[in-house]
């Protein structure tokens, strides 16, 4: 199929259409509409499910409903939406239904304001929802991406019986690049074992996020964690760029992967030997990699725009092995090339430290620039 | 001990539409009594084989035990929801949700308002008992004016506490719902006419008629502090005077089914 | 190849669709693109901006901090981003509304009459082709042919009939541009 110049949010609408999407239930909330907008004028005319809800809590309960019949449904909001539907998606997760969410990030805490932002990766990532669950969370840094990744989620979504997010932002979202859609899937039925939709023949089945002794809790607990390493064993998505030679190392996901991008390339030119991890797949999170390239160079530098939330899983992983450093524009600043590329030059020529916590000279010099 | 030799001589036995699990509901609550009208309902209409349960937070969170349908567990006051993201994708079975006061009316009162506006084809068994039963007698949205409860100690003051929800009335107003009535369990004259109640609902919305929901006036013996006896009585002498009984939407085409 | 583009004005000045365009030719002749624009309340009404990067490898940031290149339709646009264009850049401004001249003198400013020459062709809102029209004087990369070319292919074809004023507008900017020695 041909390239189109396309949005990246009507993007991952369509990409989800032709995935086989047969239910959305959503609410608007920029810069995410353009998701419900393109659904509302086709879910119909293709005869498939479309609701705009009264809230995003009855929205995230829609799909709720509509996952435990086993089909494929999604909702998309933008970070304050989704919020509201933290209950839904910890009885989603208890219950182990599939069903994939789209999150156009933006600016935070409270009502922020509408620009791109990443700071809702601890919520996505690590779970923002009640009890102990495990998010598999996608994140695209081009529309092409969006599409693709859409269409993994499901893929993914289905196979292990998880919560599939896609983690985009106002800048992915809102962009437009040429692209190309999959072909239409047809819609199967897939009478899985453990959906309802009226028992027929067969024995009642009950779904239910409901365990009321709290051993059944535990075993469902466990397995559910068994699932979840099951998914970090197979799932692990990355993009390297530059590492072969690379002595220093930026690591950033979606728009701040894609910024760091045009600074690492600026910074080769120069001479710098540094190069980018951008993370594909957020969680599972690209930790054996990182823990691979922090052998062998001599400092890393985090970009995200937030305060330094994906910064956490890199420390884990990393240890004291090498110097950290972190760069983050909070608040639905996007940073520009020219900004991490001073980031980078100025952790070559630093004399570099191991520190407990990076945000603390990010957070001085943010103050004094 | 009698032994029944004869099936004709058989006056009443137990639904097939429901499982062989016992109830843990208090002895002399109504749920019981509601749970009864809505397993014979969907043996009669020969619908348990292509009904999907939406189960409350509540008293009868557990319902999805009860009853030999397919049955999800929604969470607090989303049972509405719930349905409606399963009756749009599954437009020909059977869905209904089975709510409390505090479920329905407090917390669920956006999902509630809004699938009857939108004509959701999805049937409601409310069950309105002034209080809060799971989580131990606290005072409900429909908690009568002056009546103790845990949380309300010397009585719900309409000053502060503000007044009774009618939900049925409510929801009448909507244009998208085709049947909203409300009966009461309290005496078996009441119980015929409440079966017959929810004959309609299901009728209602198995022939795509659009939202239908039942209010039954029931009884909590256990929160209200009274043996099941005073507790009907309760229902007739204080219930009904803030809560008649009657049909409050039954759409032209609702009226015209045959059943 | 590496061009970013940055074009500004108010909303209604067709400064998305300006965008759009370059962004389509570059796509049509198999470059890497990204169009992003400034979104939310500012659209309605107030200034609107979008920013075109061409490349023919894989684009990181859509944003730049200094365009090189500018498309500027109104004085506010013009106020607010001629200081911020690259050294060595290159601004289009729409002289029918603004009524100074360039202060930067380590950038090239072409000054278009983009509304009045929309307005000899017969359709004010042709006023952002014009100004696009002078820009490709001095980009070579993208040919006034191809241009044409995207507007016939991605132009939906309700609105074939406006093809040829279209067209007009691309060369009259282009000419505009042209007979002031740029190019």
């Amino acid at each position: 199929m041909a390239k189109e110049l396309i949005k990246g949010n009507v993007a991952m609408a369509e990409a989800a259409i032709r995935a086989g999407l047969e239910a959305y239930f959503g609410y608007p909330i920029t810069p995410q509409t353009e998701v419900l907008e393109h659904l509302a004028r086709r879910m119909p005319e293709l005869g498939r499910a479309f609701v705009q809800a009264e809230s995003e809590v009855a929205a995230i309960n829609m799909v709720y409903g509509a996952a435990c019949t086993g089909v494929r449904v999604m909702t998309s909001s933008s970070s304050p939406g989704v919020s509201l539907m933290q209950e839904g998606l910890s009885y989603i997760a208890g219950t182990e239904v599939p069903a994939v969410i789209i999150n156009v990030m933006r600016g935070g805490p409270g009502l922020g304001n509408i620009a791109p932002a990443q700071s809702d990766y601890y919520q996505s990532v690590h779970g923002g929802g009640h009890g102990d669950y495990h998010p598999i969370v996608l994140a695209p840094a081009s529309v092409q991406e969006s599409i693709d990744l859409t269409v993994l989620s499901f893929e993914l979504a289905e196979k292990y019986r998880n919560l599939a997010f896609v983690l985009s932002d106002g800048s992915v979202g809102q962009m437009m690049e040429p692209a190309e859609l999959p072909p239409m899937q047809p819609i199967v039925k897939k009478n899985y074992d453990w959906a309802i939709g009226g028992k027929g023949t067969r024995e009642k089945r009950i779904l239910t996020s409901i365990n009321i002794n709290p051993h059944d809790e535990e075993i469902a607990n466990l397995r559910m964690l068994q699932t979840w390493f099951e998914i970090k064993k197979n799932e692990v998505r990355y993009k390297e760029y530059y590492l072969d030679d690379a002595e220093f190392l930026v690591i950033g996901f979606g728009t701040s992967g894609r910024v760091a991008l045009s600074a690492v390339r600026k910074c080769r030119e120069k001479g710098i030997k540094v190069g980018l991890l951008r993370p594909i797949t957020v969680r599972p999170f690209p930790d054996e990699v990182i823990i691979e390239l922090a052998e062998r160079v001599q400092g890393i530098l985090v970009v995200e725009m937030n305060q330094g939330q994906m910064l956490d899983d890199v420390m884990i992983a990393v240890g004291k092995k090498v110097p950290i450093e972190f760069y983050g524009r909070p608040g639905g600043v996007i940073p520009f090339p020219e900004d991490v590329e001073s980031e980078i030059e100025r952790m070559v020529s630093a004399k570099l430290e191991i520190v407990n916590n990076p945000r603390v000279a990010w957070l001085d010099r943010m103050l004094h620039r | 001990m009698v032994t029944i030799i004869k099936p004709e001589n058989i006056v009443y036995s137990r639904s097939h539409a429901f499982t062989e699990t016992s109830t843990s509901y208090c002895p002399g609550c109504t749920h019981g009594t509601a749970h009864r009208l809505i397993a014979e309902t969907l043996e009669e209409m020969n619908l348990v084989d292509k009904t999907i349960g939406v189960a409350p937070v509540g008293c009868s969170v557990f319902a999805y035990n009860y009853f030999d349908t397919d049955f999800v567990e929604a969470a607090h006051g989303r049972a509405p929801a719930m349905a409606t993201g399963i009756k749009r994708v599954l437009p020909d079975k059977c869905v209904f949700t089975y709510q409390g006061d505090g479920d329905l009316a407090s917390i669920g009162m956006a999902e509630i308002m809004h699938a009857a506006v939108r004509g959701e084809n999805i049937s409601v068994i409310f069950l309105n008992n002034a209080i809060y039963g799971m989580t131990g007698g606290q005072m409900a949205p429909t908690s009568l004016p002056g009546q103790k409860t845990t949380s309300s100690p010397l009585g719900r003051d309409v000053e502060l506490q503000g007044f009774p929800l009618r939900m049925s009335e409510m929801i009448a107003k909507m244009d998208g719902a085709g049947y909203v009535v409300r009966r009461s369990l309290h005496d078996p004259a009441n119980i015929r006419k409440a079966k017959k109640a929810i004959r309609t609902a299901f009728e209602t919305q198995m022939h795509g008629l659009g939202f239908s929901m039942v209010e039954l006036l029931s009884t909590c013996p256990t929160n209200w502090g009274m043996n099941p006896v005073d507790s009907c009585k309760w229902v007739e002498d204080q219930m009904l005077p803030v809560y008649p009984l009657g049909d409050f939407k039954v759409s032209e085409s609702v009226s015209e089914l045959r059943f | 190849m590496h061009k970013e583009i940055m074009i500004a004005g108010y909303g209604g000045q067709g400064v998305l669709f300006a965008g759009q365009i370059l962004a389509y030719t570059a796509m049509d002749i198999k470059m890497q693109v990204t169009w992003i624009p400034s979104y939310g309340p500012e659209m309605r009404g107030g200034t609107a901006n979008c920013t075109v990067v061409i490349s023919d490898q894989e684009i990181g940031s859509p944003q730049v901090a200094e365009p090189p290149i500018a498309i500027l339709l109104n004085l506010p646009s013009y106020d607010k981003y001629e200081p911020l264009i690259k050294v060595g850049g290159v601004a289009v401004v729409n002289a029918s509304m603004v009524d100074r001249g360039a202060i930067r003198t380590d950038i090239r400013t072409i000054f278009v009459e983009a509304s009045r020459i929309a307005e000899e062709i017969g359709d004010t809102k042709l006023m952002n082709m014009v100004a696009v029209g002078a820009l490709l004087a001095v980009l070579p990369e993208l040919d006034i042919k191809e241009v044409k070319n995207a507007l016939r292919l991605h132009l939906p074809s309700r609105h074939h009939a406006l093809l040829p004023s279209n067209y007009l507008a691309l060369e009259r900017g282009f000419d505009a541009a042209v007979s002031q020695g740029h190019g």
